[in-house]
């Protein structure tokens, strides 16, 4: 197995996990938010959604699974491209799709599958570039 | 409407911008020993001893409360791909400010990507 396909491996696994953990953690997120109620944009209103937000504990599952999503985003970033990460990681377009559409009940329209089926068409294009092209770090 | 195009492009402008710095930090920080709990927790340590990661975490802590918003405010399926909108502005970032080779191939996947990402918008 040639270098470069044991850092491609490598850094699809880590972006994996990154999409799954943003992903888990945005449905938990919008799960414990739509219990808070929508957010009204005065000192009060603000204080009373962070007051509730903070004793939900469906928020603050949230919370951990994307601090999961930052840990492994710095651990791939440690070696890969951003211009790599970035766009493969889309393919949690997809991911969310079908999350909102399972777990939310959301309606899933047909132009909307069309879209996640061209971003996944373009994850594929980007995945098979090379994952790291600096070689001096710009700093 | 005007709040949430702003708070859009807040959510963007600081997720972008945080994700740069931290890529700089990271990649001065260097990859871990292993993916054993000890080597990337020593890893972690190492990283936000770093000063780019204070800079970009929090811009990064902005654009998260503007999500959190955001979600109150929208369906979590427009919330999301909305927010890739991000991918070309990173890329051209990425290209620029990082110095990365962004390929033809990675480019159209990157287009591909923002198209498929403004046609799950508009649904």
């Amino acid at each position: 197995m040639s270098r470069e396909h044991k850092v491609r491996i490598k850094t699809l696994l880590v972006v994996l996990v990154m999409v799954l953990c943003a992903n888990i953690g945005d449905l938990l997120l919008k799960s414990g938010m739509t219990h808070v109620g929508a957010v009204e944009i005065s000192a009060e209103g603000l204080s009373e959604t962070l007051r509730l937000a903070m004793f939900n504990s469906t928020i603050w599952l949230g919370i951990f699974f994307l601090v999961g999503f930052v840990a492994s985003y710095m651990t791939v970033m440690s070696w890969a491209d951003y211009s790599y990460v970035m766009p493969v990681g889309a393919f949690g377009y997809a991911v969310n799709t079908l999350l909102a559409r399972i777990f939310l009940h959301e309606t899933v329209s047909l132009q909307r599958w069309v879209g996640v089926f061209i971003i996944c068409v373009g994850v594929l294009l980007v995945g098979q570039t090379k994952p790291a092209t600096v070689s001096n770090p710009p700093v | 409407m005007i709040r949430n195009l702003l708070a859009f492009t807040l959510f963007i402008a600081c997720g972008t911008g945080g994700e740069i710095l931290i890529s700089i930090g990271m990649k001065a920080t260097g990859e871990p020993g292993s993916f054993r709990p000890l080597d990337l927790f020593r890893f972690l340590l190492k990283a936000i001893r770093n000063g780019w990661f204070w800079l970009g975490l929090p811009m990064m802590a902005i654009s998260f409360y503007t999500l959190l918003i955001l979600l109150s405010w929208n369906p979590i399926s427009l919330v999301i791909p909305i927010s890739s909108m991000s991918y070309v502005l990173g890329a051209l970032g990425a290209k620029y400010i990082l110095k990365e080779e962004v390929s033809v191939s990675r480019w159209t996947g990157v287009l591909l990507v923002s198209v498929g990402v403004l046609i799950v918008a508009t649904s």
